[in-house]
């Protein structure tokens, strides 16, 4: 176990110099320059050549890539140049919390919805019920995340007007607020992660309940809940963690599109903005981040694995 | 897994007989898929006759804004008085062409590197699985958003980020499937009367590893309908003058409160054709005999 820790440890951080280096390169080599961008494509030669030096892009490729990377190391992400020149790891520390709690807050309610659906889906097969979570899981695979964010806020924020539309209140400011901001979002950011686990569920729950031991307890004289919710439903739950593994790059990847529906400032915004305001080092910045997220919920997932699952073994 | 297919696994000898007929009967006798089916050639037609079919032209400005569904206006009009309905016909051609197009560049882009990798195997494997990895790590919508990022916006960098984003599906698949094809006997009686590398692998392992990756392809092209949608509304797609049904969504965006049908209908356009391909998708699968290994990207 330990020796397979270690071993993905590595890969991991091999995979995070890999995504670093290929974005450090990949927007050096395209067309499209930052200093164009920063000069609204207007200063004079001269201009543009100060501001080359100043930025240390007139230095070799290779010499700017050793710098970046030692700044990187330190936490230096460096500087916004675009409005403010915020330093970029100020900007992702702001927008952080936000999308974390976006994710988060989405898993809890696809969990809520989903792991009920599923149950009753199998239990009562073939009746209208089952037929209804069917039918809804795959709308919840065919629509558009940021689709769904606008049918709600048309629905319940600009209709019914019970939630409010947009925007972000931090948790500092209490309960209510932050949650309020955040359940439409985070139902949009849910969905598909969750018709996903109700199939899941489902197909788990039925592959169960065929088994003898379900008719070990069934003959035992044991109820119908004590069967469903202890004996057969921890065992369909394998195939959910095996989706598991994708659900937080969805949620995540959600997370990114529906905050620009609902203005949240977070994660998926600030890189949406710096690429469509051509401000490199945020790009830089926030694909690295978004990236790092991304490969340590692959790494936390595959060691979930083990410790759910005793079958499942790494180490040889 | 579901009855029919139990009842299926326990009939004696498997019934094989493919081919076009069959094809269509499955198709039609699945009632979902025959929904996807006419949906989708709905759809079909409308991206090819869009600018014929439309009853506006769909750049038309007028002073009737934000109206709601009426008569004239089957799905009311945007906040700049041009005919809902119109663009989203027109915006079918579109969204469809990425989605093919996307696909058809992943697919052969993809299935080369798989096959290669998978036929030779040895340090060219070893490349190509190395940044295979690489990508596999992140979902598919999130590295079209990092190659628009260094590519720039517009129709044919979308299309290039799509394609890219999407090929190491198929590049797995492939290789997978010519792991196993490369064991058979007849590969090797085809290498011993000296028929060349190139030939066997386009004769006789492509052929036969073309099941998955069919299904693959088929629901891909839902995903890269979702996807350009997706960045489309981002503002990462297509240029702001071409009517696409996610660039409609993202105009309609500030106006939903006012006229919710902007924010309903490209939704639900997108939301049928993304269905109907699902649908056909589902019933390939069964009727090729392929296993579901990855769900959604």
């Amino acid at each position: 176990m330990t020796r397979y820790l270690i071993r993905r440890a590595i890969g991991a951080v091999i995979v995070m110099w890999a995504v670093a280096t290929l974005v450090f390169f990949m927007l050096r080599i395209v067309p499209g320059d930052p200093i164009g961008a920063m000069l609204f494509d207007a200063g004079d030669a001269a201009a543009v050549e100060a501001l080359r030096h100043k930025l240390g892009l007139d230095a070799p490729i290779y010499v700017q890539y050793v710098k970046w990377f030692w700044l990187v190391f330190q936490g230096d992400l460096g500087n916004s140049i675009y409005g403010s020149n915020m330093p970029v790891s100020k900007a992702i520390i702001e927008a952080l919390p936000r999308t974390l709690s976006l994710a988060g807050l989405g898993f809890i309610i696809a969990l809520v919805i989903a792991v009920p659906a599923g149950l009753i889906a199998a239990t009562r097969r073939n009746t209208m019920l089952d037929n209804v979570v069917s039918f809804w899981a795959f709308l919840g695979l065919s629509m558009p995340e940021f689709w769904f964010g606008i049918l709600l806020i048309i629905v319940f924020a600009a209709g019914l007007k019970w939630l409010p539309a947009i925007g972000y209140v931090p948790l500092s400011d209490g309960f209510w607020p932050w949650v309020s901001h955040l359940i439409l979002p985070a139902i949009a950011v849910g969905t598909t992660f969750s018709a996903i686990i109700a199939r899941n569920i489902r197909s788990g729950m039925l592959e169960v309940l065929k088994t003898d031991y379900i008719r070990v307890a069934r003959a035992k004289g044991l109820t119908t809940s004590a069967v469903i919710l202890r004996h057969a439903f921890p065992n369909a739950l394998i195939p959910v963690i095996t989706v598991a593994g994708i659900a937080f790059a969805l949620l995540m990847a959600n997370a990114v599109v529906v905050e620009n529906v609902f203005s949240i400032k977070g994660l998926g915004r600030l890189l949406i903005n710096s690429i469509l305001n051509r401000d490199y080092p945020t790009v830089q910045g926030a694909v690295l981040v978004v990236s790092a997220i991304f490969v340590l919920s692959n790494l936390v997932v595959d060691v979930l694995y083990t410790m759910i699952d005793p079958r499942i073994r790494y180490d040889k | 897994m579901t009855e029919q297919a139990l009842i299926d696994t326990f009939e004696a000898p498997p019934r094989r007989q493919r081919g076009w007929a069959k094809l269509r009967g499955v198709l039609l006798s699945d009632r979902k898929a025959l929904f996807g089916l006419v949906i989708l050639s709905l759809f079909t037609i409308a991206a090819i006759f869009g600018p014929w079919i439309a009853p506006y032209d769909p750049n038309a400005m007028s002073f009737d804004m934000m109206l709601s569904p009426s008569w004239s206006h089957p799905l009311g009009t945007d906040d700049l008085g041009r005919d809902l309905l119109s663009r989203i016909i027109v915006g079918t051609q579109v969204s469809m062409f990425v989605g093919v197009a996307t696909v058809a560049i992943a697919l052969v882009v993809g299935v080369t590197l798989g096959v290669l990798a998978g036929y030779f195997g040895g340090w060219l494997d070893h490349i190509i699985m190395r940044y295979i990895d690489l990508q596999w790590a992140f979902p598919n919508i999130i590295i079209a958003v990092y190659l628009v990022a260094v590519f720039g916006t517009g129709l044919l960098n979308l299309i290039i980020a799509i394609s890219l984003a999407f090929f190491d599906d198929f590049a797995r698949i492939a290789r997978g499937m010519v792991l196993s094809i490369k064991e058979e006997q007849y590969i090797a009686a085809a290498r011993t009367v000296g028929v060349s590398h190139l030939r066997i692998m386009w004769r006789h392992i492509l052929p036969n590893a073309m099941a998955p990756i069919i299904v693959q392809a088929t629901v891909s092209v839902s995903y890269a309908i979702l996807a350009e949608a997706s960045l489309s509304f981002l503002g990462l797609g297509v240029e702001a003058t071409t009517p696409t049904w996610g660039l409609i969504l993202a105009e309609a965006r500030s106006f939903i409160t006012r006229a919710w049908g902007l924010g309903i209908f490209p939704g639900i356009a997108i939301m049928l054709t993304v269905l109907s391909i699902n649908f056909i998708g589902d019933a390939l699968r069964d009727f090729l005999d392929v296993r579901e290994t990855k769900e959604s990207a």
